[in-house]
């Protein structure tokens, strides 16, 4: 509105006080704070593949059944997520809030899901003998940058989870507006869309083949 | 005007359908990683394959559920390019991990080659 209005007056788009980028100062400053987040998770996994190149002995603990079964649950489990994310920001838009707010408690069901079954994940590793510092088949370094890279997106889920879990109690009682679930929603995908490089790179490139590492 | 309000939800409508269907591209393009896990695709095959399946499925998801292919150029043009770039930058880390293969493997050469001085 800002934008057509300083347009209409013939204000210089670059000027002030009017939107140049066609977004809110909201949407915006989680864009810039996505783009930051996407350059952290980089180097994280620029890191585990920097260790896991210079490594001759790296592990392939995981196997297509359960490993890859479950983490692709998970996997599905987050896009399934990011769909119905989409459901409660086009309900939210259309002003139908309550209708919203059931979307982003099933975003929410999908983020939890992935919780549960990744922390389940991590016991069986766990109980199988790796630690940050030290695994039973291979490379000590391992434990450590899979622990990492995994622990800091699990954090994010989890959190996403909580942000969620805010905007559907606000847009329940009209404290914000559809606008506020576009900008969780923008996050919410965000996640989802780290967890389409970690899955790939961390767990289909660590199946155990059957004749070594 | 009513004309407009429908060609709005028309629209609304066809765009929802547009994300079902990015949804179910990105359950698919996800199986195909597994099915490349599973036959079990020699290395530097499976890791060139696995890059170009995670970026065309980040490019769904930001273009469509993120919503960036609406946005307005400008946005597009500030964020994307300089994020590509620093992204690009961090590959100047990766000669130093064949240096230090090299460096361990020499290594491991090295300590093998004492052992058998040393029996002798």
């Amino acid at each position: 509105m800002a934008v057509a209005h300083g347009q209409s007056k013939g204000l210089s788009l670059w000027g002030g006080g009017v939107h140049p980028y066609g977004v809110s100062h909201k949407k915006f400053g989680m864009w810039l704070f996505i783009v930051s987040d996407a350059l952290t998770f980089s180097a994280l996994i620029f890191g585990y593949a920097y260790l896991r190149n210079a490594s001759s002995n790296w592990p392939t603990p995981f196997h297509i059944f359960p490993s890859i079964m479950v983490s692709t649950l998970m996997t599905f489990c987050l896009l399934s997520s990011s769909l119905t994310m989409v459901l409660a920001v086009y309900n939210a838009q259309h002003g139908r809030n309550a209708t919203a707010a059931k979307w982003l408690y099933a975003t929410m069901a999908g983020g939890v899901a992935f919780l549960v079954l990744h922390l389940n994940e991590w016991r069986t590793l766990i109980n199988e003998g790796m630690t940050v510092r030290s695994n039973p088949w291979g490379d000590s370094m391992f434990g450590g940058t899979f622990f990492t890279l995994t622990g800091m997106h699990m954090f994010h889920v989890f959190t996403g989870v909580l942000y969620l879990w805010l905007m559907a109690y606000r847009i329940t009682r009209g404290r914000t507006d559809s606008e506020g679930v576009e900008v969780s929603g923008l996050y919410w995908h965000f996640v989802d869309l780290v967890w389409m490089f970690i899955f790939p790179l961390v767990y289909l490139m660590s199946v155990d083949m059957g004749g070594g590492h | 005007m009513s004309h407009g309000v429908a060609g709005e939800i028309a629209h609304r409508i066809e765009s929802m359908r547009v994300n079902y269907i990015v949804w179910v591209w990105l359950l698919a393009v996800t199986l195909l990683e597994v099915f490349l896990a599973y036959i079990k695709v020699p290395i530097h095959i499976m890791l060139i394959a696995l890059i170009g399946l995670s970026l065309f499925k980040a490019t769904l998801i930001v273009a469509w559920f993120m919503h960036i292919k609406f946005e307005r150029r400008s946005l597009v043009l500030t964020l994307i390019p300089a994020l590509t770039a620093c992204i690009l930058l961090l590959n100047i880390v990766f000669p130093d991990s064949f240096r230090l293969k090299k460096m361990a493997e020499h290594r491991t050469e090295k300590a093998a080659a004492h052992a058998v001085e040393a029996h002798h």
